[in-house]
């Protein structure tokens, strides 16, 4: 139902025209132009992503900047607040649906590629081939390489990812009963967890690289462990990104109990990220 | 650029002049023009391409394309033709007549709306520029199928980021539909009260949110294949081709209703309008919708019957597809029903809908028959497939594009489109669109392959008269555009009503509609279909 109040529907808030969007335009003209330049090795491109990544983040701040003067300024109402929960809402399933593709990757990779190429039709091909998961080697026989522990940083780092939505959480009961120093403190501890995770993330990727010889070429197990976990890592990232804007804006005393979307997109995002890796844990580590 | 006719549009508050007006726009109407522009330059664009395709086929043997070229333009013109023609036309048009339909003063977040349609040039330039690139264009087909798409040139490249780049726009558009419906409904206009427009955009923006982001997961994944040492898509390293065809059509098959749901929304108002009866089975309506948009993630693999998948998988799929017929069949009875003892008259909109009620059934007949997996062995990679398809997405998707321009063009810019123009348009599209491609089926058939520029001489005919008819049919687009182009200047000025018949919300707006309509929004006695019974109050400008 159209949610309606004394201040919604008579004055919902269509901004003035803008020119951050068609400078977004530009920024990801530019990045895929210097993608695909960069990956076919010419160096031009490099100069082209660095400059839309550039352009990208100007574009980021200033429009974000405008959304947080707006709503600092009261421009936002009960409508707004409830189209902007349900465009986050959206937005989460869609990136749900993303890593559902690479999810749908690792299970056919291990429930039909793999008995497949270790059935007798394939004994020709790969003769010394043998389907068992985590694989040892590709088909094609790649270097063998040492498949990821689970019980070691990976499970420190998922004790690390469910704390921080302890602390998280905690934040936000700060943020609903008007205790500031708590909200501030549990955020600040929220972010440290979050780039803690990633600094462990990055160590155990140091080792699988060089120690395990585990790449992205090292058949399906590598590069489904890497692409999924990756993936999960950047999102982490932009998480931590997230929750540091908010945390920077709880410092200049934004939000009260009735008005922090922001700070609730965050935390429906980060809660996301969360369960993605619990199912990461589960899928890539464990099983 | 006299960009949907503003010449007569009275002046309104704080309103951009000049190329900032459109540049950094945040009215939906403005956006909507926009989209409307581009998708019908992208429409001659891959129009283009086809004639270039038509034009090798007139003849056995290699007249004008090497095959290399060949293999890109059927590409380029299909990811032309359905992410920068059709897919646009339907979010313009979603932007300029939902807010005006269900009492909205705007979409529900007017900046990223701008930036939904401006990824859309840069998207396509990178997609053109390939061209010219060493080793050209990707030339995998529209669906990029793995190990094609791994092995070719930086062309690949850039359709990967060009895709990636769509990706975001049409998600972000579609996020704006849904939040626009969901929350900026007028008081009174209830959801199940709300027109059949609305709800197709609805459940449409709800597909694209769903199955745009696993497209992006699967282009990825061709370009880490292509440049990262992953092997998702080869056995060698692990993986299988196969696991590409299931994740693109994971995507692929409800991008197909993507195609197709709006446009059952534009005709289910123009049916009744010009019937001058309320629509018949509102509520079965919205059910049907809804149905083929849960369907439509469960049949893609009646795309792959002959990957070697089991028995079992593919009579499951077979039944399921086979199963879209009875929501569809619903929808085409309805009309059918409305139509029924209904005061008719035939204006441009009202040919185009029946035009499209016929054709579209063709289509989605021969859409039954390839599902069946025993005739589907017969016909994969064959032209009927490629005459299955464009009967929805020409005749179903495109003839309703044009019912809507003309339907909604007075309200738009208040002047009358040329009637006779438009009546020559509709049938001369009618008679040369069945003379391009009804012989398709023959050539299928028979057996001549898709995406091959040269063909035995036993189907030297069939493709003549083809070819004919697909010049025919491109030159009768030009009508469409002078009468456009005349009309926004020279028509004559229409009436807030022009269809005596039309009664949902946005004939209720002065004409042309007012640069910032429902500033306040007015309260409403709705019937089913979005027809406006009682209204008050309501601001503009």
């Amino acid at each position: 139902m159209a949610l309606l109040d004394e201040h919604g529907q008579a004055h919902y808030f269509v901004p003035a025209p803008s020119h951050w969007p068609v400078l977004g335009a530009v920024a990801l003209f530019c990045l895929g132009l210097g993608a695909a330049f960069a990956v076919n090795g010419m160096l031009l491109g490099w100069w082209v992503l660095a400059l839309g990544g550039l352009i990208l983040l100007r574009m980021l701040f200033g429009w974000f900047g405008d959304v947080i003067g707006e709503s600092v300024g009261g421009r936002y109402h009960g409508q707004e607040a409830l189209s902007f929960r349900w465009g986050m809402g959206w937005f989460i399933f869609s990136e749900v649906m993303l890593f559902g593709a690479f999810f749908a990757a690792l299970f056919w990779v291990r429930q039909v590629a793999l008995p497949t190429l270790g059935s007798l039709d394939y004994k020709l091909l790969y003769p010394d081939f043998s389907a068992s998961w985590p694989l040892q080697t590709a088909p094609a026989a790649g270097p063998a390489y040492q498949a990821m522990e689970a019980w070691g940083l990976p499970a420190l780092n998922t004790l690390i990812l469910l704390s921080s939505a302890v602390s998280l959480t905690w934040a936000h009961w700060g943020l609903l009963l008007g205790r500031r120093a708590q909200l501030k403190l549990g955020l600040l501890i929220t972010i440290v967890l979050g780039l803690g995770f990633l600094c462990l993330q990055a160590i155990e990727y140091h080792h699988a690289w060089t120690a395990q010889q585990l790449t992205l070429s090292a058949g399906g197990y590598g590069m489904t462990f890497y692409m999924l976990t990756g993936l999960h890592g950047l999102h982490v990232l932009l998480g931590s990104a997230i929750l540091l804007v908010v945390w920077l804006r709880v410092l200049r005393g934004h939000f009260d109990q009735q008005h922090h979307f922001a700070f609730e997109a965050a935390a429906w995002y980060w809660h996301f990220v969360d369960v993605v890796w619990l199912l990461l844990f589960v899928f890539v580590y464990c099983l | 650029m006299a960009i949907a006719g503003l010449a007569a549009v009275p002046q309104q508050s704080h309103r951009p002049h000049g190329w900032r007006r459109w540049l950094f726009a945040t009215n939906h109407k403005d956006i909507g023009s926009l989209y409307l522009w581009f998708a019908f330059c992208m429409f001659l664009v891959g129009g283009v391409l086809a004639l270039c395709i038509r034009a090798e086929l007139f003849r056995p043997g290699l007249q004008f394309f090497q095959p290399e070229l060949f293999n890109q333009l059927t590409t380029l013109h299909g990811l032309i033709m359905v992410f920068g023609a059709i897919m646009p036309a339907f979010t313009g048009l979603a932007n300029w007549m939902l807010p005006l339909m269900i009492g909205a003063p705007d979409m529900a977040f007017a900046r990223m709306n701008n930036w939904s349609f401006w990824l859309l040039p840069p998207a396509m330039a990178l997609l053109l520029l390939s061209f010219v690139v060493p080793g050209g264009a990707a030339a995998a087909g529209w669906t990029l199928y793995a190990p094609l798409s791994v092995q070719l040139g930086m062309g690949m490249d850039l359709t990967i980021f060009a895709i990636h780049i769509l990706g975001v726009s049409s998600i972000m558009g579609a996020i704006n539909i849904v939040v626009t419906i969901i929350n900026l409904r007028a008081p009174g206009m209830g959801m199940m009260k709300m027109p059949m427009f609305a709800w197709a955009s609805l459940i449409t923006a709800y597909l694209i949110i769903a199955v745009m982001p696993v497209l992006a997961g699967a282009v990825t994944m061709v370009l880490t294949d292509r440049h990262f040492g992953t092997h998702f898509f080869n056995a060698a390293g692990g993986g299988d081709p196969i696991l590409y065809q299931h994740v693109f059509w994971f995507f692929g098959h409800p991008e197909v209703y993507i195609m197709a749901l709006p446009a059952f929304g534009i005709v289910s108002q123009v049916i009744p309008t010009f019937a001058r009866k309320p629509l018949f089975g509102y509520t079965s309506m919205v059910y049907a919708t809804s149905s083929i948009g849960v369907l439509s993630f469960m049949v893609w693999a009646h795309h792959m019957f002959v990957t070697g998948m089991p028995a079992t998988a593919q009579l499951f799929f077979m039944y399921a597809t086979m199963l879209i017929a009875v929501p569809t069949g619903v929808k085409v009875f309805n009309w059918i029903a409305t139509m029924w003892e209904g005061s008719m008259s035939f204006e441009t909109p009202m040919l185009f809908a029946i035009g499209f009620i016929l054709l579209f059934t063709i289509g989605g007949l021969s859409g039954v028959t390839l599902s069946v997996a025993a005739v589907d062995v017969q016909l994969h990679g064959s032209y009927y497939v490629v005459a299955h398809f464009h009967y929805v997405l020409v005749a179903g998707a495109l003839f309703s594009l044009f019912s809507a321009v003309y339907y909604w063009f007075p309200k738009m810019t208040g002047r009358m489109y040329v009637e006779r123009l438009g009546q020559l348009h509709f049938w001369w599209s009618l008679l040369w669109f069945n003379v391009t491609f009804f012989p398709m089926h023959f050539l299928g058939l028979a057996g001549m392959p898709r995406r091959i520029p040269d063909y035995a001489l036993q189907f030297t005919q069939f493709n003549q008269i083809a070819s004919v008819g697909a010049f025919m049919f491109g030159l009768g687009q030009l009508i469409f555009l002078v009468n456009i182009l005349y009309s926004l200047r020279h028509g004559k000025t229409a009436a807030q009503q022009p269809w005596e018949g039309g009664n949902t919300l946005e004939w209720r707006l002065p004409t042309p509609a007012p640069y910032h309509s429902f500033s306040e929004a007015p309260q409403l006695d709705v019937a089913e279909n979005g027809v406006v019974v009682a209204m008050q109050g309501g601001k503009h400008g």
